[in-house]
């Protein structure tokens, strides 16, 4: 045991934080040596949930995955989708109707909206609100499952997109529904932030903790909301401009600090940006097909489906950073390599250093705010 | 960005005795100029890539092959995309994690899956595999193991193929 800096004869501590506890969000290990209470190092341990996802993707079909791609981030099971769709798009050089584009812009940003929504309530659980905050955000995000449940028939596991557009169409009264959510939102985003947003203790607790400076955050690939809280105006929504975003407009918010807070505050301006897409792309939407007819004969007989040889990476601005697929096509039915590019993996490289010199509570709130989820990290 | 053409070009003229040949939207790269091409791209005008996106290994039977997507996040631009070929017998690639902190864990990740020796990896150790498993389960002639066997009709894993 190494000798801890202090006049007393003290030791360092060797704590593991999880894989079973609450505030790891899953089975996700810290393994960290403490000095008193200050963090001196800290390793994560992953692969709990490691199931060789990209393995059992090379032995089905490239449409079979499709619905395993909602386990990954099983918050966000559409944006998993759509930037699946995408990859293989890409791959085979398939087309998607204009009405589609609509529908999958519209179901990133509700996922989006589910997403932020939770993160700022398990965040406010890490700092000890435990659980005020995290059931108002539940409330809020049942309204949208309960949308999506009605266009693809679950909560969760949507399984929604197909490659060149989506599955079905909005059921009648989809629109109406949708339209209530949407105005509504804003209203739950200021009862939101009236409670949080210039709350003492979360200032307190929050500011200038675990900041991430804008040179390490580029050159540790971060992505996501997390990298533009430190600055960096990247968002690949606008860069690639993929799908129909270049329609819409919105902007990008950015954080100055880089520190928790401006974490949090970053995702709540970009669900006000996201409610704008969303009023945008409803105003906008077209009628028409929402899956053309070549793709509808792929999506009943997926052996059919052979992309040719060759290789594709499709990207896009998941919520929690860049979510890309790289795929690797032999000319049979089954992908020769498929990988995923998870946003929440390649952020934690960044953890131990956002941490070191702090409390343990500080490291449990820093977590907190890179937004992990364990099915993508382990895949 | 300029067309893969002009990188090329570009790239050659600057480093001498590089040899690049094109491939998707970029290069094939020999594992000794990996790291000279990399910090080029990283830190010359015009191209300032200075983030590595996706990086994974890929297995294609007779060689494996270590890919990575740079990005330049300064400039929006990208990608190029820097593919290493490498024998089974002898897996070793330069490591990008001295220039970029991001191929860390993707590094690790990917010898994880294929046993692709990262040199000059700060930290080379499994990541999603515990640390007592010794098959590279992503590799082609991977077999997994048989759930009904008993403990003691396990084969030893070297008589498995795809085992260290």
């Amino acid at each position: 045991m190494e000798k801890a800096a202090s006049a007393l004869e003290t030791q360092m501590l060797q704590v593991n934080i999880g894989p079973q506890h609450p505030s790891t969000h899953g089975v996700f290990r810290m393994n960290v040596t403490l000095d008193g209470e200050t963090v001196v190092r800290l390793k994560p341990v992953m692969g709990y949930l490691h199931r060789n996802h990209e393995k059992i993707a090379e032995g089905a079909s490239y449409l079979a995955s499709m619905p395993f791609t909602d386990r990954l981030d099983y918050i966000c099971s559409m944006t998993n989708n759509l930037g699946y769709a995408i990859a293989v798009e890409k791959l085979a050089g398939i087309e998607v109707p204009e009405r589609a584009e609509y529908i999958r812009v519209i179901m990133a940003e509700l996922t989006r909206l589910v997403n932020h929504t939770l993160l700022v309530g398990f965040l406010l659980n890490d700092l000890g609100a435990f659980f005020t905050p995290t059931l108002y955000a539940f409330r809020e995000r049942e309204k949208i499952l309960d949308l999506f449940e009605a266009a693809s028939g679950a909560r969760m596991m949507c399984n929604y997109m197909r490659f060149g557009g989506v599955k079905n169409d909005f059921p009648t009264g989809f629109m109406e529904k949708l339209k209530e959510v949407i105005a509504n939102y804003p209203r739950f985003l200021d009862e939101f932030e009236r409670l949080l947003t210039e709350n003492e203790i979360l200032m307190g607790r929050c500011q200038n903790v675990g900041i991430l400076p804008r040179k390490l955050a580029v050159n540790a690939s971060v992505t996501g909301p997390m990298l533009r809280a430190s600055g960096v105006d990247y968002d690949i929504r606008k860069v690639d401009g993929y799908s129909i975003y270049p329609r819409f407009k919105f902007r990008v918010p950015l954080g100055t600090v880089g520190d928790v807070y401006d974490r949090y505050y970053v995702r709540i301006l970009e669900m006000r940006e996201s409610v704008k897409i969303l009023e945008q792309a409803v105003k906008e939407m077209p009628e028409g097909e929402v899956l053309s007819a070549k793709a509808k004969t792929g999506a009943k007989s997926p052996r059919t489906f052979r992309p040719p040889k060759g290789d594709a990476y499709g990207r896009i601005e998941s919520p929690k950073g860049e979510l890309g697929f790289y795929l690797v096509s032999d000319g049979t039915p089954n992908p020769y390599r498929y990988h995923v590019r998870p946003p929440s993996f390649v952020n934690l490289t960044i953890l131990e250093d956002m941490c070191l010199g702090l409390k343990v509570a500080d490291a449990i709130i820093i977590l907190g705010s890179i937004d992990i989820v364990l099915g993508e990290v382990d895949r | 960005m300029e067309p893969l053409e002009a990188i090329q070009k570009q790239l050659e003229e600057k480093i001498p005795g590089l040899k690049l040949t094109p491939e998707g939207a970029g290069f094939l790269v020999d594992r000794k100029d990996l790291l000279t091409v990399a910090r080029f791209l990283k830190e010359n005008e015009p191209y300032k890539m200075d983030y590595v996106s996706n990086l994974c290994g890929v297995d294609y039977k007779e060689y494996l092959e270590s890919v990575a997507y740079l990005y330049s996040m300064e400039k929006k631009e990208g990608p190029i995309l820097l593919k290493v070929r490498v024998s089974r017998e002898d897996p070793k690639v330069p490591s990008l994690t001295p220039l970029f902190r991001g191929a860390e864990y993707q590094e690790r990740e990917a010898y994880d899956m294929f046993g692709i020796i990262y040199e000059g990896h700060p930290d080379l150790r499994r990541i999603l595999m515990w640390e007592e498993f010794v098959h590279y389960p992503l590799r082609k002639d991977y077999k997994p193991e048989d759930q009904d066997l008993l403990e003691d009709e396990k084969q030893p894993p070297e008589a498995i193929q795809g085992g260290k």
